[in-house]
């Protein structure tokens, strides 16, 4: 059983239950819980901490083949997305696409 | 704002096939790319998506799996970071709620709210009669979901066909997109310092203990957050 939920299907199993539970129980108290209570302005805080803390990971130490390429490349590709942000009135899929391209361009100069 | 009910499931179809699907699109091929990186199959990655269809639970998930954290420590952490959709599909779903519709309709409607199709549904409720709401709110959400595994493939297949300086440039969304993402609503003071806590807390906890670094950073950098901008909020009000 263990060999089970350790491969990719077990894996990706477990955490769609986990996503499923969210939407279950929202679709239980739906109606009956505020939208700005303590709990949930908690958990938003959470995310929002664990998400910057996996992107912030994800740019300065990554894995896979992204750990191959130099860390000026990825800051410079996240800073070129960042600006084109900021500058375009929080565009966000121009900025994407911007530091996307920057980080192509850099690595196959 | 439509005449039948029929005219809003389309209205919602047409309406998320602009620059929502541009963008989660997107957002889902760098998702395949990443699963073909970290040499998983292409029916996991699509498999991954039809059964969670939440991206940033996604990401997590094959980021820890890819440098080896505990199982739980990954459910926990897609536990909570999926946990958003709890308060989006209770505020939501008492809004689109009409006659004839089945408690198990509710559930399955549910699986088709996420970021994207919940703020596109939101700001639309306003222009709809009570009757049309949920048949727009599907037509939206199906349209998305039924394009997100194929936008996986695409993601999957072309990152094993592009040049190798464009298959990172595919890998790279992700991370780009989230960061811009939880940017665009800054006028949250807690959710500020979460950010900037979960910023330097991410990498700095993974030097030291990686399998319960993300984990460790969300429940600290967030709770500490969450008690300072509680604090300076009940400080504000007289």
């Amino acid at each position: 059983m263990d060999v089970f939920w350790a491969s990719p299907i077990g894996i990706i199993t477990l955490a769609a239950l986990a996503s499923f539970a969210s939407r279950a129980l929202g679709t239980a108290l739906s109606g009956r819980i505020a939208a700005h209570s303590p709990v949930i302005e908690w958990i938003t805080a959470v995310t929002y901490a664990l998400m910057a803390g996996l992107v912030a990971r994800m740019i300065v130490l990554p894995i896979g083949a992204l750990a191959h390429t130099p860390d000026w490349m990825r800051l410079g590709a996240a800073a070129t997305g960042l600006a084109v942000f900021f500058l375009s009135r929080k565009n966000i899929g121009l900025s994407v696409f911007a530091g996307s391209l920057t980080l192509v361009v850099l690595v196959a100069w | 704002m439509y005449a039948t009910a029929r005219a809003a499931f389309w209205g919602g179809v047409f309406e998320a096939a602009h620059v929502p699907m541009l963008i989660m699109g997107a957002s889902f091929i760098g998702f395949g790319s990443m699963i073909k990186n970290m040499d998983w199959s292409l029916g996991d990655a699509i498999y991954s998506t039809l059964s969670t269809w939440a991206l940033p639970g996604q990401i997590a998930m094959a980021e820890m799996a890819a440098e080896g954290a505990p199982l739980m420590a990954i459910v926990l952490a897609v536990f909570f970071i999926n946990a958003r959709l709890l308060p989006m599909v209770a505020s939501l779903l008492p809004q689109v709620r009409r006659e004839g519709i089945p408690a198990w309709g509710y559930y399955l409607g549910a699986m088709l709210i996420a970021a994207t199709s919940w703020v596109g549904t939101m700001r639309r409720l306003p222009d709809l009669a009570p009757d049309q709401r949920f048949s727009f709110m599907v037509g939206y959400g199906l349209l998305l979901y039924t394009g997100s595994p194929l936008f996986t493939a695409a993601g999957y297949l072309l990152a094993g066909h592009v040049p190798e300086a464009v298959a990172l440039g595919l890998v790279y969304l992700n991370p780009l997109y989230f960061m811009v993402l939880f940017l665009v609503d800054l006028r949250s003071r807690t959710k500020v310092m979460a950010l900037i806590f979960g910023t330097v807390l991410g990498p700095l906890t993974y030097l030291f203990f990686p399998d319960w670094s993300l984990i460790t950073t969300g429940l600290i950098g967030g709770t500490v957050a969450w008690l300072v901008g509680r604090r300076s909020t009940i400080g504000e009000t007289p």
